[in-house]
């Protein structure tokens, strides 16, 4: 027989049962748009998030206390001295700009009449250089209201909205953090949302301001240090400077360090592991509804063989060889886990794409990525899986004897 | 008359259904000649059918020699057996045994398509069912034909290949006794014009008597031949 003919009469037999070979085939669709929606938007996730934390600003270093690789016991905390120390040009010639930051989360800001919870900043004016943060209007925090203690703050634009219903002209007005009075002197610009939770729902505050009334943190303590470094070449001597600075400083010359300086490619690539550990946990899943749906292949096809035993008889006695039956039903079911593989694809990609445009309407912009490779992934293992799963009732057909299989009722 | 087409010798079948063995074919030896109409008749239980499907080399004798135009196949692999039946056996059943789904031509071509031939086959096809007299039925599906048709594009795709033998079981058993008759005038001018060898297995008096020769197998041997 040839090809042509082999697959005119597969499809001949499976058009013969539509209702069971579309259920079987949508076995195959759900497994297949499983996975490729899965992928997609895990690649997608991975994407956005690694865009977001490039956007957090540039050629960054990121100081903190204590050291997870290595166990330290007392840990010194990080100080506006040690920032100070950083940014000295002679010791640390790498390192452009350095921004103490101080962070509490969950504080009540009330104004306009409402009130919401939202993260706080302490922050120095170098705070904006470093993040690359503008205001949209108002002024930014600057040397004078640190060193003055002003009860000032900077409003996100989420929080703005939240609490007046609009996010312009709101300089001068007052909003009470924790209680107390604070001016507003201006409105960040929209940063837009970023998967560790929106970069605009937050406010910011002198950092001397935060650590007497909001914080109430001891001994000049702050909680991260933001090292922005020359160029991109120089973050790896700039990460060195830092950490021999540090060292002198606490005192741990020997041993391990009590603090951890991770850089944005650190971050990045921590990101990426965790999200591809993710995304194959997730296409895993999906795979196991593909593996469901190939046994529901095997299933149909053993029904099938069971119902053709006379025509397999028959084709038997007019010559036809094992390899013959053999070929004929393994058309069948690649058949019909390949259909069910190119109608899973168009299903998983449209699923992928609906998640985009859900995602993008609830303000958390990200795009599905559904690449060549999760595709040939999914033509390929839906293939291989209807042969797979097609291989035993196959080989059953072919074994029949025909005196056996003519005589079957 | 003819040299023999047929030359089974010895033949013995052992069927095991458990412990038990049960001997349908006991040394049966059997000829048959070319261009011959032969019946095979016996009650059930005889080895009638046994005989049949190793006659048609659809099964292994247990023992014994079976020559089949000139080729011994009694112990074929299976694959060589598909290939001999293919070339040299056309199947006549009971029960016509066509493919619902395909129209009569595909019916006809499907040892066409076995075989390996590619040329003019829709060609052979079409000219085997013009020779049953269903000139005009080519494309019509099983479920659209008389049991007489459907046995008349049996017929056809049992020819269409220039089988050494025809092997009819039973071929009037489905059908009523006019159209029954015309089936075997059918075999009969079949057999007369075209010299083919035609082996009918029946329970039916009125047909083993349209026959050149009666075999009456009784507990798996032959039991006469009537010439």
């Amino acid at each position: 027989m040839t090809l042509a003919q082999t697959l005119i009469e597969a499809l001949e037999s499976l058009n013969s049962n539509k209702m069971r070979s579309g259920l079987t085939i949508l076995g195959i669709v759900i497994g297949v748009a499983a996975v490729i929606a899965m992928l997609g938007v895990g690649q997608g996730a991975q994407n956005s998030i690694t865009g977001s934390i490039s956007g957090i600003g540039t050629n960054l270093l990121f100081v903190f206390s204590g050291n997870r690789a290595a166990e330290v016991r007392n840990a010194r905390p990080l100080t506006m001295q040690d920032a100070q120390a950083l940014s000295d040009p002679f010791a640390a010639p790498n390192v452009d700009s350095v921004a103490p930051f101080l962070q509490r989360n969950n504080v009540q800001v009330a104004g306009g009449g409402e009130q919401t919870s939202t993260s706080l900043g302490g922050i120095t004016p170098e705070y904006f250089v470093v993040r690359n943060f503008k205001v949209a209007e108002g002024e930014e925090i600057s040397q004078d209201h640190v060193l003055g203690r002003a009860s000032v703050v900077l409003l996100g634009v989420e929080v703005a909205d939240k609490l007046f219903g609009r996010h312009e002209g709101l300089v001068g007005e007052t909003v009470r953090i924790e209680g107390q009075p604070f001016r507003v002197i201006g409105i960040m610009e929209k940063k837009g949302g970023s998967s560790f939770g929106s970069q605009d729902d937050v406010v910011l505050i002198p950092m001397s301001t935060a650590r007497t009334r909001i914080i109430q943190r001891g001994n000049d303590r702050v909680d991260l240090i933001l090292v922005q470094a020359l160029t991109a070449e120089s973050v790896p001597m700039a990460s060195e400077e830092v950490a021999q600075i540090l060292r002198t400083r606490h005192r741990t010359e020997i041993g391990a360090d009590d603090f951890t300086i991770l850089s944005q490619q650190d971050f990045l690539q921590t990101v990426q592991t965790i999200l591809g550990v993710f995304t194959i946990f997730l296409g895993g899943i999906a795979a196991i509804s593909l593996l469901v749906g190939g046994i529901g292949i095997m299933n149909i096809m053993l029904v099938s063989v069971a119902e053709r035993t006379r025509e397999i008889g028959l084709r038997k006695a007019l010559g036809a060889r094992k390899r013959d039956i053999l070929i004929q039903f393994l058309t069948e079911s690649s058949l019909l886990s390949l259909i069910g593989g190119l109608i899973g694809i168009l299903f998983g990609w449209l699923i992928a794409y609906v998640v985009g445009q859900v995602a993008t309407a609830t303000g958390n912009p990200f795009t599905p990525a559904v690449g060549l490779d999760g595709i040939l992934l999914a033509t390929i293992s839906s293939t291989v899986i209807g042969l797979f799963f097609g291989i035993y009732p196959a080989n059953r057909a072919a074994s029949l004897e025909p005196v056996e299989a003519l005589r079957y009722e | 008359m003819a040299e023999p087409v047929i030359v089974a010798e010895n033949l013995t079948k052992v069927y095991k259904m458990g412990d038990v063995e049960v001997h349908a074919l006991r040394g049966l030896s059997v000829k048959i000649y070319r261009g011959e109409v032969a019946a095979i008749m016996g009650p059930s239980g005889s080895g009638k059918s046994t005989l049949m499907n190793i006659l048609g080399c659809l099964d292994h004798p247990s023992a014994g020699s079976y020559q089949l135009d000139g080729e011994q196949v009694a112990h074929l692999r299976d694959d060589q057996l598909s290939a001999i039946r293919n070339r040299k056996v056309g199947f006549i059943f009971q029960s016509f045994n066509l493919l619902s789904r395909q129209t009569a031509l595909s019916n006809v071509e499907l040892p066409l398509r076995y075989s390996g031939k590619t040329e003019n086959r829709r060609q052979r096809a079409r000219q085997a069912l013009i020779d049953v007299g269903l000139e005009d039925r080519i494309t019509h599906r099983p479920y659209e034909l008389s049991g007489g048709q459907q046995q008349r594009v049996a017929i056809a795709r049992a020819l269409v290949n220039d089988p050494a033998i025809i092997m009819a079981d039973e071929p009037t058993g489905n059908l009523d006794s006019k159209v029954g008759q015309e089936i075997m005038d059918l075999l009969l001018k079949l057999n007369k014009d075209k010299g083919t060898t035609l082996i009918i297995v029946t329970h039916d008096p009125k047909v083993a008597a349209q026959a050149g020769r009666i075999i009456r197998i009784r507990d798996g041997v032959v039991e006469s031949e009537g010439l």
